[in-house]
């Protein structure tokens, strides 16, 4: 039934944030440390077993699959509430600091991913395929 | 009552589903601008999330509210779309069917990426305060915290005692990172190597922001989000750790 896929998603959701905000308090920082990758690795590793022993079954697989679909749409909502205004009426300096970070991040993917060799380039894929 | 009225009604009391539609139709649309106008060469979602910014700037000037579009009052529900619950729930979602082993070979260089990722932004920041004319130790921590995440600006902030303009500067510095990060990845993707399961998780560690590297693999190559949100969301907490901290004492140490 698609509802266990969904509960199966929920249930690594809710582990990875309870962990998240639990790492949080032992570190002693005001924030949910890793909550939403520790969720994914839950996912990833329970799915996986259960996909080997056949106890995945199709319809359980759309529970998640939706939400995974729905995620560019959620993302535009997400950018539809940003605080735009705030971040230009920052002024220049705010607006000089972020985007200056984020150039020099940039510049720092290749460094760092170029070590211990390049990743494998995922397949080209065919963009009418998407969610 | 209205037509009118009873339609703005509906809307409101049923706002998650009004934001369904609404995203539905700027999608669309997004699809529809990238396929005729740029001929696909502008990937319709990231036409899609500049019109999902665009839009929230037309929201904030209008209603003078923090939350973008959802201050518009039938269209609550696009607050609720887009918040952190279901975000983070989708986020997860894209997991699925991820490469456990790729994860692993990337674990070092993700690792180092966070490190490297909250240093670069806090010293780019601190530096630009710096530059700016602030000299006192919190206002330079503050300011370059909030280069690292807009979060992480203002605990950073709290924590160690600095005035409310510059805890605003730091969130205001943090949004232009994510609305940055946003909108410029899908154009410098090629440039950085940005095509493979192990540059993903080193972009998410050195950007950090989750919205933005959310938003800007998305735009990207939707395969990519798993692996770049998988160390972004690492990157506030280590941020929160090390902003109020040694981040502080060291630039305490500096400028005296």
């Amino acid at each position: 039934m698609v509802i266990y896929g969904v509960a199966l998603l929920a249930g690594c959701f809710l582990a990875g944030m309870f962990l998240g905000d639990l790492l949080g308090v032992i570190l002693g920082v005001d924030a949910n440390v890793g909550g939403v990758g520790i969720a994914m690795l839950f996912l990833i590793l329970i799915s996986d077993a259960l996909i080997k022993r056949g106890r995945l079954k199709p319809v359980t697989r759309d529970g998640v699959v939706f939400w995974s679909a729905i995620y560019i749409p959620v993302i535009v909502a997400m950018a539809a509430r940003q605080n735009v205004v705030a971040a230009l009426d920052g002024g220049f300096m705010a607006f000089v600091a972020g985007s200056l970070a984020v150039v020099v991040c940039f510049v720092l993917v290749p460094v760092i991913s170029r070590m211990g060799g390049v990743g494998e380039p995922l397949p080209t894929l065919d963009r009418g395929d998407e969610g | 009552m209205s037509a009118l009225e009873t339609l703005s009604s509906v809307l409101v009391s049923n706002g998650l589903i009004t934001a369904f539609a609404f995203v539905g139709v700027v999608i669309w649309l997004s699809y529809l601008v990238s396929n005729k106008l740029t001929g696909g060469r502008i990937h319709g979602s990231a036409i899609a999330i500049l019109a999902g910014l665009a839009l929230a700037w037309v929201g904030g000037a209008v209603t003078g509210g923090s939350a973008g579009l959802a201050d518009i009052s039938v269209l609550t529900g696009v607050g609720f779309m887009g918040g952190g619950m279901l975000r983070d729930f989708t986020i997860v979602a894209t997991a699925f069917g991820v490469n456990f082993d790729e994860i692993r070979r990337a674990g070092l260089s993700a690792a180092l990426s966070l490190v490297a990722g909250v240093l670069g932004s806090f010293v780019v920041g601190a530096l630009v305060a710096y530059a700016f004319g602030y000299t006192d130790a919190v206002s330079i921590t503050t300011i370059g915290a909030g280069a690292a995440t807009y979060i992480v600006g203002p605990v950073t902030g709290s924590a160690i005692g600095a005035s409310s303009d510059v805890i605003a500067l730091s969130i205001a510095a943090g949004l232009v990172k994510s609305m940055m990060v946003m909108t410029g990845t899908p154009f410098v993707a090629k440039a950085i190597g940005l095509d493979n399961a192990k540059s993903a998780m080193v972009f998410g560690g050195l950007m950090g922001t989750t919205s933005g590297v959310a938003g800007g693999l998305a735009a990207t190559d939707k395969r990519l989000v798993p692996y770049g949100a998988m160390t972004a969301t690492f990157y506030t907490g280590l941020g929160c750790l090390l902003g109020p901290s040694i981040l502080y004492f060291a630039v305490r140490a500096l400028v005296g």
